[in-house]
């Protein structure tokens, strides 16, 4: 079964700005990708774990223990905008 | 409300995990840092950095579910929530979607009745799963734009989700009231609603008393106290009862608590609607935890709030709702049990600590926590004194404030300010028969039988003794005297 992809809503989710080429190429890749998903999901799969990740490794931790990297003015240097030791974004108001 | 509906209330909690350092990278987890200073490429989200778990945050998680009686998951995953907002550098937060540390536990609150009594009610908790925290945005006073504070971005959470199996805005304050108990006993966070190592987020709907359907759901958020969560609960009833009543239809919808005009109002927001789009986070593998993990951690857990507050009733003969509140704050509690420790009778120690003592903090705005100013060992001095009948609890009241002022302890004090109740009955008998000269008609009175009337003398007695006197000793002269008269 194909399932019709809402280009626009995904564009749009991820904020992207598609010229209606793209938009056009990108409807076909993302519909091509669920037909061959919608393939695996004929195969019975009832008995086996769901993967989440795919190298056989589990439990990596590190140990609780602070340390100061120290890179605020290097990485503030580099922003789009900064003000004092903020970052500075455009305006965005919670509620009124 | 009227009573042909119902509140059904459901609480998220997100408890900051004290650990000394971020979740996912090695930035110093603390407060009050200069802004950005715990920063690294990590929760900035710079390309090619990668997180790593903190094996202390999961630990404590986990303490967290065994404690509320949860099962812990045998295999631990976590996945991108996907949303743009400057807070998050990434454009994600890493949390954690189908497979969650813990889940299906349940929490005990305690409800006090009309009659004083306390009743127990079980709470069931969905879920408790692991999240970074976002970063912090200024607005106030900032010129075209907003500023960002990334400190908290990556700082451990666990979220809390209930059941919605709350129905009063008391009994979600009580939900609360035990969690962070809980919470504190385990030591996992300082539950700081002020600074916010502790927050909570309510969903509220009404329904017809008794009917199956869920109301419309309404998020609140914003509310920085207990009382507050209170209040915006109470708020949000009312309002939607009314809107029931007037046949006004409630939207689905977040809410947001303005404290000073005691209303909630809908939250007008950038946020796109909601898609999450979770998926499997690939930058951290999975984690899976043995029953000998689950079961050694099971061990090390520390007495509950309420073992404790079973303990208490039975070891120290106290009602049921003082040892519900002394529990209820463990450095209450804590305060209390080093009272008795240092050989205070324990009712005693209870009604000091519940009346004079913790008036006197909250005049002084000190905490139970840290109180220099009167360790439980002069307290229990203190307490020791009105029970040998040193000195009258009236003359203790003004002693507890010296002792606060001075940290001296109560015996100095007694002795320097020659504060030694009189017990010397022939100088009572003195007084008492000065008073009942002076005053004939209550002396008539009291022989007549009206009983009552002896409460004026005795306070004669007492004032000329300057409170130094036993009252239940001039009562017993005072009685024994006007009745030889008739
Ligand atoms: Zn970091």
């Amino acid at each position: 079964m194909l399932q019709k992809i809402n280009i626009d809503q995904i564009a749009e989710l991820a904020r992207l700005n598609l010229k209606p080429a793209e938009r056009d190429k990108l409807a076909k890749d993302l519909e091509g990708i669920l037909a061959y998903v919608s393939q695996l999901q004929e195969l019975s799969a009832d008995k086996v774990p769901p993967t989440s990740h795919v190298l056989p490794i589990e439990n990596v931790f590190r140990k609780d223990f602070a340390k100061l990297s120290d890179i605020r003015e290097a990485v503030l240097k580099h922003a789009p905008k900064c003000e004092g030791k903020f970052f500075k974004v455009p305006k965005v108001i919670e509620g009124a | 409300m009227s009573d042909q509906y119902e509140s059904v209330i459901g609480l998220e909690v997100h408890v900051q995990l004290k650990t000394e350092s971020k979740i996912f990278c090695s930035c110093p987890a603390q407060f009050g840092a200069e802004p950005n200073q715990n920063t690294c490429p990590v929760c900035l989200g710079l390309p090619g950095s990668l997180p790593v778990l903190n094996e202390r945050a999961l630990e404590l998680a986990m303490k967290v579910g065994l404690a509320l009686g949860c099962r812990i998951s045998d295999r631990i995953k976590f996945d991108r929530k996907n949303y743009f907002y400057p807070d998050l550098p990434k454009a994600y937060q890493i949390s954690q979607y189908d497979m969650p540390v813990s889940s299906k536990g349940h929490l005990a609150i305690e409800l006090k009745s009309d009659a004083g009594t306390l009743a127990e009610k079980r709470i069931g908790i969905t879920r408790a799963h692991l999240e970074e925290d976002a970063g912090k945005l200024l607005h106030e006073g900032v010129r075209d734009g907003s500023w960002v504070d990334y400190n908290r971005a990556g700082i451990p959470l666990l979220e809390i989700v209930s059941e919605p199996d709350l129905r009063s805005p008391e009994e979600a304050f009580q939900y609360l009231v035990s969690l962070k108990a809980i919470l504190q006993y385990l030591g996992v966070s300082d539950c700081n609603m002020e600074e916010g190592s502790l927050r909570c987020d309510a969903n509220v709907s009404i329904r017809q008393k008794g009917a199956a359907p869920f109301g419309t759901k309404v998020e609140i958020k914003n509310m920085n106290s207990f009382r507050a969560v209170h209040k915006a609960i109470a708020y949000e009833i009312k309002r939607q009862s009314e809107a029931l009543e007037t046949g006004t239809r409630i939207v689905q919808e977040t809410r947001l608590w303005n404290e000073s005009k005691g209303e909630t109002f809908t939250m007008r927001s950038k946020e796109e609607a909601h898609d999450y789009r979770y998926f499997p986070e690939p930058d951290l593998v999975p984690f899976s935890v043995s029953s000998d993990q689950i079961e050694a951690l099971r061990k090390s857990l520390p007495e509950l709030p309420q073992a404790r507050f079973e303990r208490f009733r039975k070891q120290y003969g106290i009602s049921d709702y003082d040892a519900y509140v002394l529990v209820a704050e463990k450095a209450l509690a804590d305060y209390f049990e080093a009272c008795t420790r240092e050989g205070a009778n324990p009712k005693l120690a209870s009604n000091w600590i519940q009346s004079e003592l913790l008036a006197l903090i909250n005049l002084k705005k000190h905490s139970i926590k840290n109180l220099p100013n009167l360790p439980p060992k002069h307290l229990a001095g203190l307490i020791r004194l009105i029970e040998n009948g040193t000195i009258s609890g009236k003359i203790a009241k003004d002693v507890i404030v010296e002792m606060y002022d001075t940290k001296k302890s109560a015996e100095e004090i007694v002795k320097e300010k020659g504060l030694i109740q009189v017990t010397d009955t022939k100088l009572l008998e003195e007084v008492a028969d000065r008073v009942i000269q002076a005053n004939p008609k209550v002396a008539a009175e009291v022989r007549s039988g009206k009983a009552q009337a002896i409460g004026f003398l005795v306070g004669q007695v007492m004032k000329e003794t300057q409170g130094k006197a036993n009252p239940k000793m001039i009562n017993e002269i005072l009685t024994k005297k006007i009745t030889s008269q008739k």
